[in-house]
């Protein structure tokens, strides 16, 4: 297989590269549950973390797992433009790669912005976000807590509900899901649905009741109140009533009906307290796979010059990783 | 001789394949200019003449491209443009004749403005150029601009381009304005309400990339509204600027049909590009209008072809390699086109067999010189002899090191195209080597 340089996105990877990061993020999980969580895979690699968005959980996830895998690792973070700071992102990027660091995560609020540090920098860039296009770790990571219950995606029926318009959780959530085998409805006020976005793969309900019939999991956005003030739905009271997830909303969804959110949730508003905290709720055990998911992405995308040398199977690798061997 | 060389007012150019878009005619043949003027264009080679006779060498000539929609960014954008480096990229790309727009700084809404660019133009002594001025003061939509002291000193048409007249009230206040000076309003269809923070055509390709949609009703709206206003103002003449919608074209068209003084332009992009090149997230490709969908794209090409758009306008609008270099939110609107709308033409409207190569050329010679009512884009006894010679099958990589423009920022670095522009000459003399050095 061939060695991929950055995570962009999930658009256009294949089933098997999705599985190949599942996998990997399954003997990370391992290392995770171990008194001593630390790996050497990364040893002697500087990774940046590049927050330009405010991110709480998303960073010390990204953090925990470059500690995990012993990389050395540095962050940059600083709300608002890098534009208005005087140094474009382009000159923030050189610098940092000037500095030799190798592997670059980048959470901005441009759309694109990870493609533009990819085109300029020889280092692996990581998107953790950008804008309203792709956050392709939180897309594997939630797939990897679906994989965990499931086993496997198909016919099962997923439902993304909420502010579809914004959401770069949903468009990475479409895009992998698609990919293997699930059936993906996203569900939210007309005015928060994106044009064709049923050309991704989906369909389109507006009706929260409709969208949960035989559901087998639903991903719920979390709604930005700022949106209300931009005239795009009328009040958040008429959204928490019509697309916020309740017991009664669930009634005709699947008895074992999985509730995901990817944070930070706005309790009684999209999300009911009780189905937060419900038996079916895997809210946190997506913060607890995110950590090893990106344990696996890190150590995946450097993991190709790592290995170069040597024959290694997949399988191998992994044994060493659970091992905790250095694979340098 | 050598065209090199030329250096007469008065000289006979031979064996050429002469293309004259106004009466749709290719034919080989000779060219007489007389003291910088077109005293004969003829078939068949020359005869022996007391005139020096210049060797065609076979390339075509044609009238010398018109340009009514350039960006020359002075005063006050140098370091993007200037009216000489402006000029120099429109000799490069076969242009003898530009417009340039007022969103300058100062906007050109005073006569000394006017005065100051076609200063510059004489001293750059490459391309003529046209200054048009700001429809109201400081772009503002707010105050009317001196008009009769604007057209007196050169102006030949009035916008605000870069944003539209904001209310219909002022639209029609333009218009009433400009009607018995014989100007057109140029407008800038945006309906800034629907534009928002959109940053490209929405549909799929907005949603799948994350970027903030512009819809397709944002110019339709606009044009709708002035289209209405202009029924009532009588008079008054109307030319859309860089039309890109399907919605657009049935507007214009059936404002055409209602007999409605209505000229349109579109853009070189909006024939070869759509939004799904956006991709990359290239800021080259970031334009306003944006790039719009696969049918619009279809549809403008078959508006030119029907007459339903008048012409084709480069919308020339040069930004520094740092402006570009950013975020795609953050980069600015715009692509240089004066060096590439020739070969796009003849690439993609004459080797597409859309149409002949004179009905392409008409698109971009006297087609968009009538719009705004200016000399130029014919091969006329008596006319300026501003003429264009070029080689229409030769292939070429549009590279930004070979840009004249002081600005690199175009849409098209990468593209192959057929069609090269050999010789430009504006009043009988050759300006191609003078533009050297610029």
């Amino acid at each position: 297989m061939n060695h991929r340089k950055h995570l962009l996105g999930l658009e256009g990877m294949s089933a098997e590269e999705i599985t190949r990061f599942l996998d990997t993020a399954e003997s990370f999980k391992e290392v995770s549950e171990r008194s001593v969580k630390k790996v050497p895979a990364l040893r002697g690699t500087t990774v940046a973390n590049l927050f330009f968005e405010s991110s709480t959980r998303t960073r010390i996830s990204f953090e925990l797992a470059e500690k995990r895998l012993s990389a050395d690792s540095v962050n940059f973070t600083t709300s608002g433009s890098s534009v208005s700071k005087g140094e474009s992102l382009r000159d923030t990027a050189q610098n940092i790669e000037a500095m030799r660091v190798q592997m670059i995560v980048i959470r901005h609020s441009a759309a694109g912005a990870p493609h533009f540090l990819a085109s300029l920098l020889n280092g692996s860039v990581i998107n953790a976000g950008d804008g309203a296009h792709e956050h392709p770790t939180q897309g594997l990571l939630d797939m990897f807590t679906l994989r965990e219950r499931w086993g496997s995606f198909a016919g099962k029926r997923v439902v993304i509900v909420g502010d579809l318009a914004h959401s770069r959780v949903a468009r990475s959530n479409i895009h992998g899901l698609v990919t293997m085998g699930a059936e993906v409805v996203v569900c939210g006020p007309p005015t928060l649905i994106p044009l064709d976005i049923e050309r991704l793969g989906v369909s389109v309900e507006v009706d929260l009741k409709q969208a949960l019939e035989g559901a087998d999991a639903v991903n719920v956005l979390r709604i930005q109140m700022e949106r209300q003030q931009r005239g795009l739905f009328p009040s958040i009271d008429e959204y928490a009533r019509r697309w916020g997830i309740n017991r009664q909303a669930l009634k005709n969804a699947h008895k074992e009906c999985i509730i995901m959110h990817p944070g930070p949730m706005n309790r009684g508003i999209e999300i009911a307290q009780d189905v937060a905290d419900g038996e079916n709720s895997v809210i946190l055990d997506q913060v607890t796979n995110g950590v090893a998911v990106r344990m696996a992405v890190l150590y995946l995308l450097s993991g190709g010059s790592a290995l170069e040398n040597e024959e290694t199977t997949p399988q191998q690798t992994e044994t060493r990783v659970r091992e905790g061997k250095q694979v340098a | 001789m050598n065209l090199n060389q030329l250096s007469h007012r008065s000289y006979i150019i031979d064996h050429v394949t002469i293309v004259d878009p106004k009466k749709n005619a290719a034919y080989a043949g000779y060219i007489v200019v007389m003291d910088g003027k077109i005293d004969a264009v003829e078939k068949g080679r020359a005869k022996e003449s007391s005139l020096p006779v210049y060797n065609g060498g076979g390339l075509h000539l044609a009238p010398g491209f018109v340009d009514i929609h350039v960006h020359l960014r002075e005063p006050g954008f140098e370091y993007k443009e200037t009216v000489a480096t402006g000029a120099a990229a429109a000799i490069a790309g076969g242009f003898t004749s530009v417009a340039c727009m007022p969103n300058t700084s100062p906007a050109i809404d005073d006569r000394a403005v006017v005065e100051f660019i076609l200063n510059q133009a004489k001293l750059a002594g490459l391309a003529r150029v046209y200054p048009i001025a700001a429809a109201t003061r400081g772009r503002k939509g707010e105050i009317l601009s001196e008009y009769h002291e604007l057209v007196e000193a050169g102006a030949v048409a009035v916008t605000d381009d870069g944003a539209p007249v904001p209310t219909a009230e002022m639209v029609r206040r333009v218009l009433e304005y400009a009607a018995p000076l014989g100007i057109p309003f140029i407008e800038h269809c945006e309906d800034m309400s629907a534009s928002g923070e959109g940053v490209m055509h929405e549909g799929f390709y907005s949603t799948k990339l994350g970027l903030k949609g512009i819809p397709a009703f944002s110019e339709e709206a606009c044009l709708a509204r002035d289209l209405v206003v202009l029924k009532s103002v009588k008079g008054a003449r109307f030319h859309a600027a860089h039309m890109s919608t399907r919605g657009s074209i049935e507007l214009i068209r059936r404002a055409k049909e209602d007999g409605l003084p209505v000229t349109a332009e579109t853009a070189p992009h909006y024939l070869c590009l759509e939004d799904k090149d956006l991709e990359t997230y290239n800021t080259n490709l970031k334009i306003n209008p944006p790039l719009r969908g696969h049918e619009d794209r279809l549809a403008m090409i078959e508006a030119l072809k029907d007459g339903t758009m008048d012409c084709i306008a480069s919308d020339h609008a040069p930004h520094a390699a740092h402006e570009k270099q950013v975020e795609f939110n953050a980069a600015p609107n715009g692509s240089v086109g004066l060096e590439t709308m020739f070969p796009l033409v003849v690439t993609h409207l004459v080797r597409a067999g859309h149409m002949s190569l004179p009905q392409a050329l008409a698109l971009i010679t006297h087609r968009p010189a009538e719009c705004l009512g200016l000399p130029g884009g014919t091969l006329a006894r008596g006319a300026d002899a501003d003429l264009v010679l070029f080689d229409p099958e030769e292939e070429w990589t549009v590279r930004a090191e070979d840009l004249h423009s002081r600005s690199k920022n175009s849409a098209f670095i990468g593209h192959r195209v057929f069609g090269s522009v050999k010789h430009t000459l504006v009043g009988g003399v050759n300006v191609t080597a003078t533009r050297i050095g610029v």
